[in-house]
């Protein structure tokens, strides 16, 4: 189930050019962290690849299979839990699988909510959880599907430090179980090296892709350890010059209006 | 620590004075107000002739209640609101909902509909008596035009503000137009719904009033006018206060009923 990304590219209708150009191979069972400044396209890219929007140029496949609307071997975690707050969390997980036995539904739901740690909490409105654990939730709704293919758009950024580097560890964890392709969307590079195979440096305007950093630690990682220190001076020092032509323009403007004004 | 205990079981097991006390504040005011006045005629402070005391407003309420005058005039009322009622929510609902979801037919019928509900709507009275004659069915039209109105600004509204981000995860799971109605919006918009349909019965009440006020040889509206032509005040306000019984009941019923399917609300009104 290799996830294949050729020359996409995204023109929004007011002509903004969120993202041009990009080509990435993801083979199945890799975890990939894209990384970039805010405004740089990332969630635009992900919301191309799970079919939600369609790309203006260039093409999305999974194993050959155009995307144009959302895959049933593609789930997603949004930024937000997005629970229906009218089921409760055991419903909520059961969302997508409406269509199946009763028998199998409630078994699945079971050992994927055992899976998240949050059993007794079943039968609770979502309105009673923690930010953490209504992220589990949406995490155990997505993973119940059990996806050929799993997108995670800045999932942890909402949460407390705490909780973040406990759910990173959890998501690993989760990840091994089935061991789906993972494309995760951050602006964390911690969150990026603790988790991917491979780290994509995204830079703006519109956006594309600037670097590419393979991680080859073992996990699970230490992020203590001097391998890791190094793969992270690597990713900020790719993002920094990510942005680097910004910085330039931003320079030129404080130095020649005339010229500011020929640029814009 | 000793100070503290006693006001901790307090605060556990409330007395049963005090659970029920606070919903008995309300009772304070109108009920004192009629003690008060029942007081002042007893005592001849006024005869109670144009405004009667709840003594002789009891009396006559029993009275109309014994010869079974009360339950023909309730029942008639009642099933004349029932069925304006129906029709009103009905049209409201579909209008609302298909208008709310589509932007399209927004524009084509929203800006009518809107010029309709500006029209007072006792403006239509004539036109529907010329229309529908004299019998039952103007005055049904009548309580459907009122409480279309809410019902379809309520819904239209309610449709209109679901979180997008909650529709796409409809998306996500690749929910079929039906199956995104059934399982996203229905229940998205199910508590602005309650609360349309109820301010919805509530001009039902109204209109009934006015469409029985307006004619009628039955019905709670016509004791009124009774009261009024035969002169007798207890009688008007025996029906006004058998209006606002049944009024609160249904919308009590109403709101009951929808109960169960709003636990999961996480608002601010529902905190204990």
């Amino acid at each position: 189930m290799t996830l294949a990304i050729s020359h996409v590219g995204k023109t929004y209708a007011n002509f903004v050019r969120a993202i041009d150009g990009i080509t990435l191979d993801v083979a199945p069972g890799e975890v990939v962290a894209v990384v970039g400044g805010s405004g740089c396209g990332k969630s635009t890219l992900l919301r191309v690849v799970s079919g939600l929007d369609n790309p203006t140029q260039g093409n999305v496949a999974l194993d050959g299979d155009a995307i144009r609307s959302p895959h049933e071997k593609i789930g997603i975690v949004f930024q937000e839990p997005r629970l229906l707050p009218w089921l409760t969390v055991a419903d909520n997980v059961g969302f997508g699988l409406a269509d199946r036995p009763k028998a199998e539904r409630a078994e699945r739901v079971a050992r994927q909510l055992d899976r998240v740690g949050l059993t007794d909490k079943a039968n609770v409105w979502p309105r009673e959880l923690s930010g953490g654990q209504a992220q589990r939730v949406a995490l155990a709704r997505a993973l119940v599907m059990r996806p050929e293919v799993l997108l995670l758009d800045e999932p942890f950024s909402a949460l407390d430090a705490f909780t973040r580097v406990d759910l990173q560890d959890h998501l690993l964890d989760l990840w091994a179980d089935t061991k789906p392709t993972l494309v995760i969307v951050t602006h964390d590079v911690d969150e990026a090296i603790v988790l991917a195979d491979r780290v994509l440096v995204m830079r703006p305007a519109p956006g594309r892709i600037f670097a590419e950093i393979e991680i080859a630690l073992e996990r699970p990682r230490d992020r203590q350890s001097a391998a890791y220190d190094f793969a992270k001076r690597r990713v900020m020092a790719a993002l920094d010059r990510s942005l680097e032509r910004k910085a330039i323009t931003d320079d030129g403007e404080t130095t020649s209006e005339h010229g500011a004004q020929m640029w814009w | 620590m000793s100070l503290a205990e006693p006001a901790a079981a307090a605060q556990r097991a409330p007395r049963p004075l005090a659970r029920y006390a606070k919903p008995m504040l309300g009772l304070v005011l109108p009920v004192g107000l009629a003690i008060a006045w029942e007081i002042a005629v007893r005592m001849g402070l006024s005869d109670g002739r144009l405004v009667p005391p709840p003594s002789r407003i009891w009396a006559t309420l029993v009275e109309l209640a014994a010869t079974g005058e009360l339950q023909r005039h309730v029942l008639v009322t009642v099933s004349r609101v029932a069925a304006g009622f129906a029709f009103g929510v009905a049209a409201g609902t579909l209008a609302g909902a298909i208008t709310g979801y589509s932007a399209l037919t927004r524009r084509l019928l929203d800006p009518t509909l809107q010029a309709l509900r500006s029209i007072p709507s006792i403006a239509w009275v004539p036109l529907f008596i010329l229309w529908l004659g004299i019998f039952e069915s103007s005055k049904v039209t009548l309580i459907a035009v009122g409480v279309f109105f809410p019902v379809y600004l309520g819904v239209m509204g309610a449709v209109m503000s679901v979180d997008r981000k909650i529709v796409e995860v409809g998306r996500v799971f690749r929910l079929s137009g039906t199956q995104m109605v059934r399982r996203i919006l229905l229940p998205a918009v199910l508590p602005a719904y309650v609360i349309a349909l109820r301010s919805g019965l509530g001009l039902g009440w109204m209109f009934v009033v006015a469409a029985e006020l307006l004619g009628a040889s039955e019905g709670l509206g016509y004791l009124l006018v009774d009261g009024q032509q035969l002169g007798k005040p207890a009688q008007i306000v025996a029906a006004i206060v058998v209006f606002a019984v049944i009024g609160k009941t249904t919308d009590w019923l109403l709101s009951t009923a929808a109960a169960p399917f709003l636990r999961w609300e996480d608002r601010f009104g529902a905190r204990a």
